[in-house]
């Protein structure tokens, strides 16, 4: 047994409460440790993903407690990959905050910081579908935290409207596993996967029924239309730093569908058999063009991100709803694209409001305003899908997965004519934001009146504050490269891809490791 | 009265539970809105217990030496984490809730509509 698997999960739960009984009142240490744990957990997600891309997979019994008895860590190519994701746009948004000063304008940051990872990371590794609820409970919580961070009346009030639909998510995730133990008598996922196959199809109408409730708990998280309403207000209203973090949240969601939908209830199970599929493509094709139309008519830079947060996990659940190897391996180049965007574009936006608040129209030249348009373009690009970054690579490998599909022509249509009211929206805020504001002399510049009280109180602090330091550019160049990165590598990038879509759709490999010293 | 077993008594219970809750969380205070989300955990928690199957008078452990009869212990450990999660939950909404009563001083659950919003949700 690889013991090495539970440490992103120990790590930043021991690091957590280190933080705050120790060293809370101590700005200096409290973000060196969470630096350092952060360092670590990038460190130990690449040996994880080293060892991961052999093909095998591993499994990690808490307690030694066999499965399907005990509760069960799993790590495959998936789960590798996603811990990668999470633990490198932790690190960079970690440098982002500490550079902003966003960690001091509030309390405990880093701690509820610490907690947030572990919570997505446990989500991505555990085996067992109660302990996802668990591991859900917690990002969740640490999410509230950080989501009303540093305070103000409209972040309270969006928090209030947050931590509500969330909560009746978890409610309905609990109504779902229950039928779903009530059917099966298990909650571990390879060994759900076994007995759900097992059941005669006449009857499984509970188990459907599970299923779909299942789906839509999920689909909270990921944010498809009909579900998406908490979204663009919780992450225009959060700081926006913690928005980008939440970028990996919404992959969360996705990532919770992509495993229960191929190694549960997969393709080739009877019952439950284009149940997912039929019932997501539409919802994801629309919740594309919903989030175009959004970044078109947003008047806020936190929106404007938000929606296309919100038209990015449209393409992803597109791409997932396929359900075949190709789709698969497209949506997991694409969450790789998209999550590094939206956290680009979310930064950008913090870099923006804070120097200008957070409206988007024309006023005076803010600081460094021409690099941060450059980055302001690049983010665009890059979130529309324009070649020549990830984006448009992404955008493609979808294309053409969907190339084979009933609906192709709907699929291609809303990609294309969404990604083309996404360039729209976003060319419309970045004149109106960097070029216009060209034309205002420093004399004959709007004043700001803000109609809300805190974002005025804001504005005193913006007056008030020292010059911008320059890890926060350090950190949005570091997603840029990310994303450049990730388009010269295209090539090694989607063979991982497809590789790891091939070991999701042979969930036998996965039942097999869990369950392997069980059934002979 | 044949059909006031164990079985409906819960079942109602639940029903009963949940269409309260679900009426509760769509009052536009927050408040109400709490009040109703307690009462759906309520409702989950006694929901997830039935799903090990109700047995009466049977301990939820295994006797090796005589075929008694028990109960499923696991839904009983999940009904315990739930409740713990569900109380907490309920500490922080009920928090940030006051919170934002404090500041805005009003306990609308919608947020209040900016001159510019028009049309949109938030």
């Amino acid at each position: 047994m690889n013991h090495f698997l539970i440490a992103p999960v120990v790590l930043p739960a021991l690091v957590a409460p280190f933080i705050i009984m120790v060293v809370r009142h101590h700005m200096d240490l409290t973000r060196i440790f969470s630096l350092a744990s952060t360092v670590l957990l990038v460190a130990i997600s690449l040996v994880l993903a080293a060892q991961a891309s052999t093909g095998e997979v591993q499994v990690y019994e808490l307690g030694n407690w066999s499965a399907p008895f005990g509760i069960v860590l799993v790590l495959d190519r998936l789960s590798a990959l996603m811990v990668l994701l999470t633990s490198v746009l932790a690190l960079i948004i970690n440098l982002y905050v500490i550079g902003s000063g966003w960690d001091k304008r509030g309390a405990n940051f880093h701690a509820l910081f610490q907690f947030q990872l572990m919570g997505i990371i446990g989500a991505f590794l555990t085996g067992d579908a109660f302990n996802l609820f668990v591991f859900f409970e917690v990002l969740l919580i640490a999410s509230y935290g950080l989501m009303i961070h540093s305070g103000g009346t409209r972040r309270f009030q969006a928090g209030v409207q947050y931590v509500v639909y969330n909560l009746l998510g978890s409610t309905l995730f609990l109504f779902a596993l229950g039928t779903l133990y009530s059917v099966t008598g298990t909650l571990n996922m390879a060994d759900l996967a076994v007995r759900v196959a097992e059941i005669p199809a006449e009857d499984t109408a509970l188990l459907r029924v599970g299923a779909v409730m299942l789906l839509l708990v999920f689909a909270i998280k990921a944010a498809v239309i009909p579900l998406h309403f908490w979204l663009p207000a919780s992450y225009a209203n959060a700081p926006l730093p913690i928005a980008a973090l939440f970028a990996i949240m919404t992959k969360v969601g996705a990532y919770a569908i992509l495993r229960m939908y191929t190694l549960v209830f997969g393709p080739d199970v009877a019952s439950t058999e284009g149940l997912a599929g039929a019932w997501l493509m539409p919802a994801a094709l629309v919740t594309l063009m919903i989030g175009a139309i959004g970044v078109l008519g947003s008047y806020r830079v936190g929106r404007l991100v938000a929606f296309g947060a919100i038209t990015s996990m449209g393409t992803l659940l597109t791409a997932i709803a396929l359900f075949s190897p190709e789709g698969v391996a497209a949506a997991l180049y694409y969450t790789l694209h998209s999550t590094l965007a939206a956290a680009f574009l979310f930064l950008v936006a913090d870099l923006v409001s804070e120097r200008q608040g957070i409206e988007i129209t024309a006023q005076r030249l803010m600081p460094q305003s021409g690099l941060i348009a450059v980055l302001f373009f690049t983010g665009a690009i890059a979130m529309a899908g324009m070649p020549p970054l990830s984006g448009f690579l992404g955008k493609l490998l979808v294309l053409d997965a969907a190339r084979d599909h009933d609906l192709v022509w709907w699929i291609w249509g809303t990609i294309l004519i969404g990604s083309l009211i996404t360039i729209l929206g976003m060319a419309r805020a970045g004149s109106l934001l960097f070029w216009k504001s060209h034309s205002i002399r420093e004399t004959d510049g709007p004043q700001e009146t803000q109609p809300y009280e805190e974002e005025a109180n804001e504005q005193d602090e913006l007056q008030q504050r020292p010059r911008p330091a320059a890890l926060p550019f350090v950190a949005c160049f570091a997603l840029l490269s990310g994303l450049i990165l990730l388009t010269v590598f295209a090539g090694p990038a989607s063979h991982y891809a497809e590789a790891t879509a091939a070991q999701l759709f042979a969930p036998e490999i996965y039942i097999k490791a869990v369950l392997g010293k069980v059934t002979p | 009265m044949g059909f006031l077993n164990i079985e409906f008594l819960v079942a109602s219970a639940v029903g009963l539970l949940t269409a309260a809750g679900i009426y509760l969380i769509l009052r536009r205070r927050t408040f109400p809105v709490i009040l109703g989300l307690s009462l759906l955990t309520y409702g989950v928690n006694i929901f997830l217990f039935a799903t090990g199957r109700l047995m009466v008078d049977a301990p939820p452990i295994l006797n090796k030496y005589a075929e008694v009869p028990y109960t499923d212990p696991l839904p009983q450990a999940l009904v315990l984490t739930a409740i713990v999660i569900s109380f907490g939950m309920t500490a922080v909404v009920v928090m940030i809730a006051l919170a934002a009563y404090l500041s805005a001083r009003d306990d609308k659950i919608d947020m209040p509509h900016h001159p510019e919003d028009e049309g949109e949700d938030a």
